[in-house]
């Protein structure tokens, strides 16, 4: 924490004028910018025991203040939002100073996290990262029948909270096709499914970092991380694009050329 | 520039989830579930995703309003609670305390629904208390 909190000061007497991270305040770690004028906040700065997303209070304090350097947090999977955040012109990347906390390994291993480090960091150790996601491969071992009952099980509980789309730090868009009235009727529960839930995780093609926060603010429990895992499979072995490693290069969706793709490739 | 997170409890219902109300430079710009919150554990519902929509909201009423003549006029809080109040008196005095009854709200504390049955039974004298949880 110390080390953190010191590399902060430093960078806000430096270089940055503000820092996105988390501190703890009522007994509770929470979304907070500290800066330049008030150093002693850093005493309460924490890498804290859950996320938030911190990209997406970035992204709308940097929106104000566009002109002005900031740091923020950053895990494995934040550092790929940064990166997909800049491909999609939300922010720009050379204004923006990544402090990195690579994840312990209990974190890696419940996320089932590819690269739980970003490319430094401050806090933690570097835990080697997971390449098979077990919850995918279970439900993958399911007939079609039995994965579309799973499914559509999982997906009518939903309680259209939009948590999911509301706390993804890579949901940007000012109009959202999940409130589109002609595609998706409003006062009825559980929504349209699969298509509630499936159109988000199409639109998740080149955005999904993986960072899991939707999982975690569902209140039904759905494991919609699960399915965007598989996104980021398909989108992997259709386009050899991993979402979110190199700043390089187009999103899969602005890659569409002649080419014609087939899904059944992918397909076990 | 300044940006804060508030710690609440949403006041939707009584359920009583845990949120943090982002201020930008004074505006309110968005939620934040919060996360290590015991009852909502990170979760909300579409109602507190949405509930900084109603506080700077510019259709808000900022003052009662007593209506006068078929049209609401504004008031101030003491005209509004000394007209409810003479008017309580009327009713009890010409029809009998349990003319009036009482609804509480999931909105509020138990501290203030406590409040307001202790003044439906022991100031006015009626049992006719409910809630809106009823529904």
């Amino acid at each position: 924490m110390k080390a953190m909190q010191e590399k902060v000061r430093k960078l806000l007497e430096e270089k940055i004028d503000g820092f996105i991270g988390l501190k703890m305040e009522h007994g509770h770690p929470a979304p907070f910018l500290f800066s330049r004028e008030n150093l002693d906040d850093l005493e309460g700065l924490v890498v804290g025991d859950v996320r938030y997303p911190l990209n997406k209070t970035l992204l709308r304090v940097a929106g104000q203040y566009p002109d002005l350097t900031f740091g923020v947090m950053v895990r494995g999977c934040d550092e790929r939002g940064l990166t997909e955040l800049s491909r999609w012109n939300q922010l720009h990347r050379e204004r923006v100073v990544p402090v990195g906390v690579a994840c312990p390994p209990e974190l890696a291993k419940l996320c089932e996290c590819y690269k739980p480090y970003p490319a430094e960091w401050v806090v933690g150790d570097k835990t080697e990262g997971i390449t098979e996601s077990k919850r995918l491969v279970s439900v993958e071992n399911m007939t079609q029948e039995k994965r579309l009952q799973h499914w559509m099980k999982h997906f009518n509980k939903c309680i259209k909270c939009y948590g999911c789309r509301n706390i993804c730090p890579m949901c940007f868009c000012e109009v959202c096709s999940l409130e589109d009235r002609s595609f998706i009727v409003t006062g009825k529960l559980p929504p349209e499914n699969p298509t509630f839930h499936l159109s988000r995780a199409v639109h998740m093609v080149g955005r999904c970092i993986d960072c899991g926060l939707c999982e975690e603010a569902c209140p039904s429990n759905i494991p919609v991380r699960t399915l965007y895992k598989k996104v980021n499979e398909i989108v992997e072995k259709l386009f050899d694009y991993k979402t979110g490693e190199s700043p390089e290069g187009k999103s899969p969706l602005n890659m569409l050329g002649e080419v014609t793709l087939e899904l059944s490739d992918v397909n076990k | 520039m300044e940006y804060k997170t508030v710690l609440t409890t949403c006041g939707y219902c009584g359920c009583g989830c845990g949120l943090y109300l982002e201020v930008l430079d004074g505006q309110l710009v968005g939620i934040q579930p919060c996360k290590t919150d015991s009852v909502s554990q990170g979760g909300l519902c579409i109602k507190g995703w949405n509930i900084d929509e109603f506080v700077q909201h510019s259709e808000r009423l900022t003052s009662p309003l007593i209506k006068k003549d078929g049209q609401f006029t504004k008031a101030t809080w003491d005209e509004a609670l000394q007209y409810v109040a003479d008017t309580f008196k009327t009713i009890k005095e010409e029809k009998g305390p349990d003319s009036l009854a009482f609804l509480c709200s999931a909105k509020c504390t138990n501290e203030e629904n406590y409040l307001l049955q202790k003044l439906a039974r022991a100031a006015v004298g009626t049992n006719n208390v409910d809630h809106c949880a009823r529904l």
